[in-house]
């Protein structure tokens, strides 16, 4: 699975107007809602599950990431909104460090197996100092775009 | 005690997967020990006690890790997240909020 395959690109946010946790999500699933990717009568339900989901555990597992995500009837295939924070958000990460990309992921509630490989791809990528570098040097969506082709390449390489 | 290495096999069995949150407490587990370890999925290996590796696993239900631990204490930390598989997450039941 590529990157490609999971990220809408027209939900990318390249520069966050909020600035706590749960408005990042809210924005976030807005950005998705308005591309018609998800229905708009699931967007309070989605951004509400994924807050709450965080609350159960924070995804904010270091080097300035967080994946956010939650399983929901209303998904079909996975997909995903990036945005990006230069001041940062605190997602109450394991290393206590803010978080300047953020990843929400919605994955369907009926194929686990379909969320676990696009989990694995989008860690696979934060895994690479330079994705992360680039995604925090980004300022535009066609930065944050060309991020993403450059991973998705060095990855079938 | 003496340096020894200790490979168990186990394989998943919980519908959702080893997904973040069961990820995550086997990382803190690993974490407890003194020993370095490995999990291993097929060609891909990983460090259990990095979660953002971890999650690179996508070891889906009915994946089988190859769980390596090197060391003092790596019997006791290859069979502790042996069970810790085999028994926690066997029963894991909260399909859609993870």
């Amino acid at each position: 699975m590529k990157l490609s395959d999971i990220i809408c690109v027209d939900a990318i946010v390249a520069s966050l107007e909020s600035t706590d946790r749960d408005a990042v999500i809210k924005e976030l699933v807005a950005a998705l809602g308005e591309t018609k990717t998800i229905k708009k009568k699931d967007i309070d339900a989605l951004a509400d599950a994924v807050v709450q989901r965080e609350n159960e555990a924070s995804t904010g597992i270091g080097k300035g990431v967080a994946v956010p995500h939650v399983k929901h009837d209303g998904i079909k295939d996975p997909i995903a909104a990036i945005g990006c924070s230069a001041e940062g958000i605190d997602f109450t990460s394991l290393d206590k460090q803010p978080v300047y990309s953020v990843f929400l992921l919605l994955s369907p509630a009926d194929n686990p197996d379909k969320h676990l490989r696009a989990m694995e791809t989008i860690f696979k990528n934060l895994q690479k100092d330079d994705f992360r570098r680039f995604l925090r040097q980004a300022q535009s969506v066609q930065d944050v775009t060309e991020a993403v082709k450059d991973a998705d390449e060095a990855t079938l390489e | 005690m003496s340096e020894s290495t200790h490979e168990t096999e186990v394989t998943i069995k919980n519908p959702e997967g080893l997904h973040m949150r069961p990820a995550m407490q086997f990382v803190d587990m690993a974490n407890t020990f003194a020993s370095s370890i490995s999990v291993s999925n097929g060609d891909v290996s990983v460090d259990a006690k990095s979660i953002m590796q971890m999650t690179m696993l996508a070891a889906t239900c009915g994946t089988r890790l190859i769980i390596q631990a090197k060391g003092q204490d790596a019997r006791q930390a290859a069979d502790a997240l042996y069970e810790l598989i085999e028994c926690e997450f066997s029963d894991d039941s909260a399909p859609v909020s993870d």
